[in-house]
């Protein structure tokens, strides 16, 4: 167990150390506070609204998520396709599974890293007022959760080709419709033909209405349960792409 | 009866492969190939583009599962137990890919954590590798800036950063300059007295450089698999004499040449700007060297070499390949 973990962790060391290798890394996270912030001020109107809570940040988080996650998850797999290098991991000895789960922790970790660097937001609102910490704790930590669930649908779809550009395209696509979910646009196209449980399911995997409860401060387990059962549903379905495309 | 079959399956090959098989969609790749390797041994896998080199090395390191038949690494069976026996292997796989965002230190020490050697073992490891494959001018720069000869010494190092019992490079030799496919072959030789080698090419003199045995593969079927000297040997054209002398033979000197020798068959070839080659073949006899020479003599041609024609690795293996696409 202990060497299971530890091959896991030396994929994860190398990917996230692979994120600074690059500019990549610093871009991104350049890119990420100025939209974050730039929403919060401009689109959100953090100031106009006069009150002492980050709403004004957090309801943009799953649009900025939309295009970021899939720009830092686009090279998780197609990369190592593209390159040959997938054959110098598979051949080592460590199962797929440990792959794809420290690849993926890398780039989590990543986003995390991301989102401590807005906390200056969070220290903002406090000098101004006396905001329900706890609720942007919560925020916080669902925004990551939510960070999470994009993250492993781009490593999963990554898997699918060689090409980074491509993706990115099918993953940002396949976010949009999972943010959409719970509304009219997805659920129109659904329910004429379709009984009404799937409708119901379908609007019940909306990235959407479980991140605004979240933003209200409310986190039931229901909402934790829908992303870590994301997490791992795409996680499982990226381990059994890599085996099958690997040799592509 | 569980144990006679285990005293049947072990064994002190390191590779042990029967009845490989796999297709892509309809394509047959590798068609019921087997292949072993001993301890000390180096195989040199041999075809042409595309006859199934590649898919059969990627089966060995578990890369490729095959469709059918087994493979034994060091008496593990790999398909049960993946992990056990590709910590035996060490893979450079085609192309020699790698990181190229990394620096040549920190690459080769993340394959070598990742083939579970402690820190203590890997630093001495690491050394070891800068030194033995010129690797130390390089040993801080990214790979992505190396040149390819460099980028291949990197492959072979992160294949044998554990001191695996087995290795495997697939065309370790591809796209180097002289040189350095002279330096590549000194390295492998150098390694080889304790391990178990397979190297595909398609340059033959490599075969002959480096290997103890050849495998001759095409169209994903084993056509040969003998030592090179047996390889040359059994294709040894023992009907045709071949005489090289040293002087310029003309028509006149031809047609003297051919009315003295009573054989079959009298060629003359000039082989460069001083020498001409005779050769005297005779169908399902062997020419008589004596008489021959005594012939030749009498025209007071000198002789610098006499020996039956030998077929070059080169020339068997288009003899060998082209039949089976005859067939």
């Amino acid at each position: 167990m202990n060497n299971y973990l530890n091959k896991t962790y030396i994929i994860l060391d190398r990917e996230l150390n692979g994120y600074f290798r690059t500019p990549l890394a610093s871009i991104f996270l350049l890119v990420f506070l100025a939209l974050s912030s730039g929403m919060t001020f401009f689109l959100g109107r953090f100031f106009e609204r006069d009150q002492a809570d980050l709403t004004a940040f957090f309801s943009w988080h799953p649009w900025l998520f939309l295009v970021l996650m899939p720009a830092i998850g686009m090279r998780l797999w197609a990369e190592e396709r593209r390159s040959g290098t997938i054959e110098l991991l598979i051949t080592l000895p460590v199962t797929n599974t440990q792959l794809v789960v420290g690849k993926f922790l890398a780039s989590w970790i990543f986003t995390l890293i991301a989102l401590i660097l807005t906390m200056p937001i969070w220290i903002t609102v406090n000098y101004l007022g006396e905001p329900d910490n706890h609720v942007i704790l919560i925020s916080y930590f669902g925004s990551w959760l939510m960070a999470g669930a994009f993250l492993a649908l781009t490593s999963c779809l990554s898997a699918l080709t060689k090409n980074q550009v491509i993706a990115f395209i099918i993953s940002s696509i396949s976010g949009f419709v999972l943010i959409m979910a719970g509304f009219n646009l997805v659920l129109s196209a659904v329910r004429s033909w379709s009984p009404n449980w799937i409708t119901e399911t379908i609007s019940s995997m909306s990235f959407l209405s479980h991140f605004s409860r979240i933003q209200m401060g409310v986190f039931d387990l229901s909402t934790l349960v829908f992303f870590i059962s994301m997490i791992i549903l795409c996680l499982w379905i990226n381990v059994q792409l890599v085996q099958v495309k690997k040799a592509d | 009866m569980s144990r006679s079959s285990k005293v049947n399956i072990l064994s002190d090959k390191l590779i042990n492969a029967t009845n490989l098989r796999k297709s892509f969609d309809q394509f047959i790749a590798v068609d019921n190939i087997d292949l072993s390797v001993s301890r000390g041994e180096v195989v040199g896998f041999l075809g042409p583009n595309g006859a199934g080199k590649s898919t059969t090395m990627k089966m060995l390191t578990g890369f490729l599962e095959p469709d059918n038949g087994q493979i034994f690494i060091n008496n593990i069976n790999l398909k049960s137990d993946p992990l056990k026996a590709k910590e035996y292997i060490g893979y450079l796989p085609e192309g020699a890919p790698s990181y190229s965002d990394m620096i040549v230190a920190d690459f080769l020490s993340f394959i070598g954590k990742m083939r579970g050697l402690s820190n203590n073992s890997l630093s001495n490891r690491l050394e070891e590798m800068a030194n033995q494959i010129n690797l130390k001018e390089m040993w801080n720069r990214p790979i992505e800036t190396l040149s390819k000869g460099f980028k291949r010494r990197v492959g072979i190092a992160q294949a044998l950063i554990h001191d695996p019992d087995i290795l495997i490079l697939d065309e370790p030799t591809d796209g180097l300059d002289p040189n350095q496919k002279h330096e590549m072959r000194k390295l492998i030789k150098r390694i080889s007295t304790n391990k178990a080698i397979v190297i595909s090419t398609h340059i033959l003199e490599e075969v002959e450089a480096v290997c103890s045995r050849a495998v001759i593969i095409a169209k994903g079927k084993l056509l040969a698999n003998d030592t090179t000297k047996n390889l040359e040997n059994k294709f040894l054209n023992k009907n045709t004499l071949s005489i090289k002398v040293s002087n310029k033979i003309n028509n006149v000197i031809s047609k003297d040449i051919k009315s003295l020798i009573k054989y079959d068959e009298v060629k003359i070839q000039k082989t460069d700007m001083s020498t001409y080659t005779i050769l005297v073949s005779e169908n399902n006899k062997v020419p008589n060297l004596n008489t021959v020479l005594k012939q030749i003599n009498k025209l007071k041609l000198d002789v610098i070499e006499a020996n039956f024609q030998k077929l070059s690795l080169e020339e068997i293996f288009r003899t060998i390949t082209s039949d089976n696409n005859s067939k």
